[in-house]
């Protein structure tokens, strides 16, 4: 299929290597981005605005810095880099690594957009569940995550486009190996820091474009079924 | 099946103290808005957290702020119809009506009333497969009141179900509420500011007024004393179990008979034989000591004065009791010196036919319970 765009057979595993990448950082993050939404819309604790903050921080750092942290905490000799090498599981200079940069970057957005939709989320339909003897468990699940759902969706797809996209954490963290953590951003800043490369970079350019697109549109299209099933 | 509530509650602009115990049947909380009903409600279904207090319902303690008990809401076993009807807008009507029993699958039932009764009363069958976004406000209420009633509650909260309808619906559902109130058997509370529908429903009232009980005590004891009426000046009035005694096609009256006697009414649209509940309000009572003549007035009804109540303004109200049932009139404190009204004196009371709105008129049932 992608013989007929003319990519190379480089250009062809970047692409296949971000969308492999960017899915298993956005799927990893629904769990946690959920979780931390749901503590940061409905939680009463202390040390809400800290966890708020920490949350925040990779939208706010320069992403060349988030990445030397992911470096320092999960590289061979970081910490947790050690502790998880031992278990099997290796993050330094692994498409693995390059995910976790991306679920990283992506979930301030995520969280954001998750949060807002559940805070959306009118409370007294949730006191009347409670009411009919919903536990706060079964409230959350049959009431405020169906009603969030379109949040979350979008949610989800942010975070997905900002794993499509990052670059300066995964290039720190994970850096630059053809087949192993070079990602669509990576190829297409080597294709132009090379003589010749114009031409693959505007290829993968255009391919980025699509892809961000039609993630968009797949979302709207989803978004308005879920919506128009709670207008009946 | 009592509930004994006792309750503080303090926040910066409403303070909150009370105290009231229900018993079986229909206890009525009336009161101005901003009396501090709705916070009541909210505490009893467990929503809000009094500051201190104890709710205890048929003996197991709900709440005890000395104890450290605290009960949720979602195990509390008491289902709440709160002002606007609060569906679950991604369920259809079915599901939302099998909502709360799903959740209280293991528990016994509680009303007796099975799923197909309540929505045969509540007249909801074409609605079932309906999303909530396409119902009018009262079809919402109505599956409201069913959600509730479905899930096994052993006590039924109503927090002004009326407010957000118009006239025409709120007497529809009434209806519907009389007739659940009468075969469900579960006891209810339900909150209103509206003298009518209290009158019509309730067997108990206990009057709130600014966060505190004003009074309590059968309806009919407390609906006719203008003193304890929270609303509307002239409001007050007796509350009668009559039974409908025959109708008249010529003059378009029907007669209802009890124990005040026999009263004439606009028609209305009951069969003969049933119990009907009416509302005299004490305004358009008139006292004589002589058998009227020549009077238009067409329900005179022969009584003793049982006692005076000072009430608003230059008025007194008097109790008038007819053969057990009381009446009260509304009379200047001028009138009553002149007619020389002292208990244990005969007298007549003349209430005018037309005084009876048909909207007024309640589904009797078997005499006032005592608490």
């Amino acid at each position: 299929m992608t013989a007929w765009l003319g990519l190379t057979p480089d250009e062809t595993t970047a692409i296949w290597l971000s969308v492999k990448v960017a899915s298993i950082a956005t799927l990893a993050s629904l769990g946690p981005g959920l979780a931390v939404a749901m503590l940061l819309a409905r939680g009463k604790f202390v040390g809400r605005a800290f966890l708020d903050a920490l949350v925040h921080l990779p939208l706010i750092l320069p992403p060349v810095v988030t990445g030397y942290l992911l470096l320092l905490t999960f590289g061979r000799r970081g910490w947790a880099g050690g502790v998880l090498a031992d278990l099997g599981i290796v993050f330094s200079f692994r498409w693995t690594g390059a995910a976790l940069a991306c679920a990283i970057m992506g979930f301030p957005l995520m969280v954001r957009a998750m949060r807002l939709s559940i805070e959306a989320v009118d409370r007294r339909l949730e006191q009347a569940a409670a009411t009919l003897g919903a536990r706060p468990l079964a409230v959350f699940l049959t009431v405020t995550l169906p009603l969030s759902l379109p949040g979350i969706l979008a949610g989800a797809v942010l975070g997905f486009a900002k794993a499509m996209g990052e670059f300066g954490a995964t290039i720190t963290f994970v850096s630059n190996i053809p087949g192993e953590t070079q990602t669509l951003p990576s190829a297409i800043y080597t294709l132009t820091q090379v003589p010749g490369g114009e031409a693959g970079a505007l290829r993968l350019t255009l391919i980025a474009v699509a892809i961000a697109l039609a993630a968009v549109l797949a979302s709207e299209v989803l978004a308005r079924r879920l919506a128009a099933r709670i207008a009946g | 099946m009592t509930l004994s509530v006792a309750a503080g509650l303090t926040r910066s602009a409403f303070a909150l103290d009370v105290a009231f115990e229900t018993g079986p049947g229909l206890t009525a909380l009336f009161g101005r808005s901003g009396s501090g009903k709705t916070t009541v409600i909210d505490l009893v279904a467990g929503l809000v957290r009094p500051d201190r207090g104890r709710i205890v319902l048929s003996g197991e303690t709900l709440l005890d702020t000395q104890g450290g008990v605290s009960v949720p809401a979602h195990r509390r076993g008491i289902a709440t119809v709160f002002q606007q009807a609060r569906l679950l807008p991604h369920l259809t009507v079915r599901q939302n009506l099998g909502y709360g029993r799903w959740f209280a699958r293991a528990r016994p039932e509680t009303t007796g009333l099975d799923p197909d009764t309540v929505v045969a009363i509540l007249g909801i069958g074409h609605l079932l497969a309906r999303r909530p976004a396409g119902l009018s406000g009262g079809e919402a209420q109505r599956v409201a009141i069913g959600r509730a009633l479905l899930s096994r509650p052993r006590l039924l909260l109503m927090d002004e179900p009326l407010a957000a309808l118009d006239e025409a619906r709120k007497d529809e559902i009434l209806s519907c509420i009389e007739r659940l109130r009468d075969a469900a058997g579960i006891p209810i509370v339900y909150v209103s500011h509206a003298v009518a529908e209290v009158a019509r429903l309730a067997d108990t009232v206990v009057v709130m007024e600014a966060g505190r009980i004003a009074a309590s005590g059968p309806a009919d004891a407390v609906l006719r004393r203008t003193d304890l009426v929270p609303v509307g000046d002239g409001e007050a009035g007796a509350v009668l179990d009559l039974v409908v005694a025959a109708h008249d096609a010529d003059s378009g009256l029907t007669r209802i008979d009890g124990r005040v006697g026999t009263l004439t009414v606009p028609r209305l649209s009951r069969p003969v034989g049933s119990a009907v509940r009416l509302r005299i309000p004490a305004r358009d009572v008139l006292v004589a000591l002589a058998p009227p003549v020549g009077l238009s007035a067409r329900n005179v009804l022969r009584g003793h004065v049982l006692g005076l109540v000072p009430s608003v303004a230059a008025t007194v109200l008097v109790e008038i009791d007819c053969n057990g049932a009381v009446l009260a009139a509304r009379l200047t404190r001028a009138s009553a010196r002149d007619l020389r009204l002292e208990p244990g004196r005969p007298v007549f009371a003349i209430v005018k036919s037309v005084a009876f709105d048909p909207q007024d008129v309640g589904r009797g049932r078997p005499p006032v319970i005592e608490i």
